[in-house]
């Protein structure tokens, strides 16, 4: 099963960073690997943002697998973003810190 | 805001919503963000798409950004008040920024974030539509897609910061909960624009009444109060202005006639051009009489007339009128004369105000009577009342129309009614019909009891009806207390006292005296000739 994420930013500031970063962690380490990530600036292009919809950003659009979710945020909350990917953890659940960028 | 402090002085833009910016002293403040609040159904989205659509047809392109309904059921929606949405966007007029939820997607927040996309897309829209109007639609809505409020309000404070710097003119709605409270439900909208608004859609005694109130125009003046509105159907909000109305009408020294030579001799030769004449008077003294008297003079002068009849049939007004000698078929046939039989409760009095003014602009009538203005009294409340009356008589006097409007008085003799109340200073001219008992018989009487601009005949005469339509007979004598509702009839000893007191008061020359004696001759013979009835 493969994952295609898009994931909406405004310019390259330290919360589109933060997302990525926390985006690419989470998704090498329960996702194996298997996923294709777009990264689209919006401020470069406003017209995706309309065709997609976008209001906040950083957004996160699981297009595959069924059913579309949107996360939004600098993607910092694992458990929502987990909620969000519609994934369940392999690594059993960090209960310390599950805040933790 | 401070960069205007040495800078030029606010301009308004012309909305091009109906009389709104006659109360607005102009339009909106140009540049600016405007708000416009109101509880749900008060007409939001329709002022807005409005506001763009009276734009676009003056070459101004349009954003509108909607939050709430969908940009589907928008364009749906607005097709009803003649605007075509899509049409606008294919030929670029018009950009819409679809910010709905949209319901099939589920959202997850996660960490912190901005609005920046939201921003960027209306940026891109008004750069590539080449917009000077901008619309909102609503604020409140952006709040419940959000769950940290906090961020939302300090994102819309960033894109009404744009919206200005864009140098565009920005409307932005938001709800309230109540129609007498705070100004906006998450009690930060009114900070994030220059200026304030408030649309209401109160209950009044089962009667609903749409008003709008501009609150505060930053730097800029406005007109104070709540203002009567009307959604009509094909063209959108309609603002009823009442001070926003001016008296600069013209006044004309054309006389018509009544048509009745009688009742023209009694007015001084007849009523002005441009005037309102009311006719009071309880029911069955004549009223509709001297409303198809009236039409008859006008058609007869070659005059295109309106009656809008409110309480009787149109069936009947004909039958009436032929009753009378008048062919109202014959009348209507040579395109002269147009009737128009309503119930009154089939319109609220807003909406019967406009339908009322745009028969006259389509008509076209150098005459318009309405039978009775009190039947519209029952429709809705007191003040919507007299703000119908205010505005249909200024309206009728701008446009240099001679209105006759009739009103019911609640008490066969004498009395007044609420109609006069309000009326009876915007009017030229006051007819009253009355009652009068004498001698155990019901007589009528008429009286010109005023007639701006003019002298007239001050006596109260007697009025019968035959065939012919209105006959005025002699004024009635030795009778005092018609217009009270109490007649009582004086001796001619003590009239001859009373006058010679007069008289003696006002220092008559003696050739009046002498008019005086003839008409003490006449009492005389009057009384003599009663002696011999009974």
């Amino acid at each position: 099963m493969i994952f295609l994420l898009k994931l909406y930013i405004a310019g390259k500031g330290a919360r589109a960073e933060a997302a990525i970063t926390n985006l690419r962690q989470l998704c090498d380490n329960e996702l194996r690997g298997q996923y294709e990530l777009e990264i689209i600036d919006i401020l470069e292009h406003p017209e995706l943002a309309e065709e997609a919809k976008i209001l906040a950003t950083p957004t996160l659009i699981k297009q595959l697998p069924p059913p579309l979710r949107r996360v939004i945020g600098d993607l910092s909350d694992r458990e929502k973003l987990l909620l969000g990917l519609d994934v369940r953890p392999i690594a059993p659940q960090s209960v310390d810190n599950p805040n933790a960028p | 805001m401070s960069d205007n402090g040495d800078g030029p002085r606010v301009q308004k833009l012309a909305t091009g919503i109906p009389s709104f910016d006659l109360i607005a002293k102009g339009g909106l403040p140009e540049g600016r963000t405007t708000l416009l609040s109101g509880t749900a159904g008060s007409g939001k989205t329709v002022f807005a798409v409005q506001f763009l659509a009276a734009g676009i047809a003056s070459g101004q392109p349009g954003v509108f950004v909607t939050f709430e309904e969908s940009a589907k059921d928008i364009r749906q929606n607005m097709l009803s008040f003649g605007w075509d949405l899509a049409e606008w966007e294919r030929s670029g007029t018009l950009a819409v920024v679809d910010a709905s939820p949209d319901p099939h997607v589920e959202t997850v927040e996660s960490g912190t974030f901005d609005l920046s996309a939201l921003l960027a897309r209306v940026q891109h829209a008004v750069q590539r539509s080449g917009a000077k109007r901008v619309a909102l639609d609503s604020l409140g809505a952006v709040f419940s897609q959000f769950s940290d409020q906090s961020v939302v309000r300090k994102e819309l404070f960033r894109i009404a910061w744009a919206l200005k710097s864009m140098g565009v003119t920005s409307l932005l709605t938001a709800e309230r909960t109540m129609d007498y409270g705070p100004v906006a439900r998450f009690g930060v909208e009114e900070f994030i624009a220059d200026n304030v608004m408030i649309l209401r859609n109160v209950l009044e005694d089962e009667n609903r009444r749409r008003t709008i109130e501009i609150l505060k125009f930053r730097g800029t003046d406005h007109q104070k109060g709540q203002f009567p509105l009307t959604i009509a159907p094909d063209i959108g909000v309609v603002v009823i202005p009442l001070s926003g109305m001016q008296l600069r009408q013209k006044s004309s020294n054309v006389r018509v006639s009544s048509g009745n030579r009688d009742l023209d001799e009694m007015c001084g030769g007849g009523v002005f051009r441009d005037s309102v004449i009311l006719v009071s008077g309880a029911t069955g003294t004549g009223k509709t009489l001297t409303v198809t008297q009236f039409m008859k003079g006008g058609v007869e002068a070659g005059e295109r007339c309106l009656l809008l009849a409110f309480e009787e049939s149109r069936e009947q007004l004909f039958r009436n009128a032929h009753g009378w000698g008048v062919d109202f078929d014959k009348m209507e046939r040579d395109g002269l004369l147009r009737v128009s039989c309503d119930y009154p409760e089939v319109e609220g009095l807003e909406d019967r105000l406009l339908a009322i003014q745009r028969s006259i602009e389509e008509f076209r009538p150098q005459r318009v009577a309405l039978d009775s203005l009190s039947a519209l009294e029952r429709v809705g409340t007191m003040k919507a009342f007299r703000e119908f009356v205010i505005s249909l008589t200024s309206f009728i006097k701008h446009q240099e129309i001679t209105g006759l409007f009739t009103s019911t008085t609640s008490s066969l003799m004498g009395g007044s009614s609420i109609t006069e109340g309000h009326i009876s200073t915007l009017t030229d001219s006051i007819i009253l019909l009355r009652y009068v008992e004498m001698f155990g018989e019901m007589k009528r009487g008429i009286t010109v009891l005023k007639m701006r601009g003019s002298t007239h005949d001050k006596r109260i005469r007697e009025l019968t009806i035959n065939e012919h339509g209105m006959q005025l007979g002699r004024p009635f004598k030795n009778v005092t207390g018609i217009l009270a509702g109490t007649p009582v009839y004086v001796s001619p000893a003590d009239l001859e006292r009373a006058w010679t007191i007069h008289d003696e008061a006002v220092g008559r020359p003696a050739s009046a005296a002498q008019a005086s004696g003839a008409n003490r001759r006449r009492r005389e013979s009057d009384r003599s000739e009663r002696r011999e009835e009974s």
